[in-house]
């Protein structure tokens, strides 16, 4: 598939860039004419993915998170966010709802999310070296009543 | 973002704004648990009407506080949740498993 406009965002691993990602990647995502709970998934997911980044991936750290957005062929925006913390040692568990390593205020549900509310996930982690989440979703839009 | 209290008869309403990520859920748990430790209420309605964005850290925010009440004996419900983020609440499942009552707006 083509790369038709891509968007590049770097940034810190604060809790107060959470808003700021998600709102660019869905402003950028609105060139396809989303649906507003196609918009609102986008934005869930985005959140989920950023917000391990620097609760799990850099916890008392911090450091740089890397969001690209990539506009495909056939109305498909494509999402990788990629950090540089701690890995994940056991993928498929991770994966699974409800399951946390921390627990307390975490509920376990940010893949859940992720699956549930884009069309396609990936997530490939090297423990120590960190974590890419490539997140898929085809917008149907406003316009297209098929 | 702004929380307001309401204190009825050892109810205590909490209606919560704007958006819940990890980021505001911080401030918006410590307000919520300095309330529930001050008064004590029987039960627990948290408001989310004017909610406009959140994501699984306002299902870790209902369960924190779910728990809290436990302690104390008291029950919690979180109602008027919009239909754009009663799409999270029905994923979680927080209907089912835990003795918390969600009512949809
Ligand atoms: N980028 C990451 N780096 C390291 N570990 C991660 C990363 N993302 C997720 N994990 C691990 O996967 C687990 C599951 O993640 P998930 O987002 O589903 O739940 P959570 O973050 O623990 O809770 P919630 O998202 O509901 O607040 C986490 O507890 C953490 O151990
Ligand atoms: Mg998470």
């Amino acid at each position: 598939m083509k790369v038709t406009n891509s968007m590049r965002t770097i940034v810190d691993s604060r809790s107060v860039n959470e808003g700021f990602a998600r709102v660019t990647v869905s402003t950028f995502a609105s060139q396809l004419d989303p649906t507003v709970e196609e918009l609102s998934d986008i934005k869930t997911a985005v959140s989920e993915a950023v917000t391990n980044c620097i609760v799990h991936a850099y916890r008392e750290k911090s450091g740089k998170i890397y969001i690209s957005t990539d506009i495909l062929d056939d109305s498909i925006v494509r999402i990788k966010i990629r950090d540089r913390g701690c890995g994940i040692d056991d993928i498929q568990q991770a994966m699974e709802p409800l399951y946390s390593s921390l627990g307390g205020e975490r509920a376990g549900l940010g893949f859940a999310v992720m699956e549930s509310f884009m069309d396609k996930i990936k997530v490939r982690s090297t423990p120590g070296k960190g974590t890419t989440v490539t997140l898929q979703k085809k917008i149907n839009g406003k316009y297209n009543h098929d | 973002m702004k929380t307001e209290f309401d204190n009825k008869n050892k109810f205590l309403f909490v209606y919560l704004s704007g958006e819940i990520d990890h980021h505001s859920a911080i401030d918006i748990r410590m307000e919520i648990d300095k309330k529930i430790s001050q008064l004590k209420p029987k039960k627990l309605i948290l408001d989310y009407s004017d909610i406009t964005f959140m994501d699984s850290s306002g299902i870790g925010l209902i369960m924190g506080r779910h728990r809290l009440m436990q302690s104390i004996a008291g029950e919690t419900e979180v109602t008027n949740v919009p239909p754009k983020m009663y799409k999270v609440v029905k994923l979680s499942g927080i209907e089912k498993i835990g003795k918390v009552s969600v009512k949809q707006r």
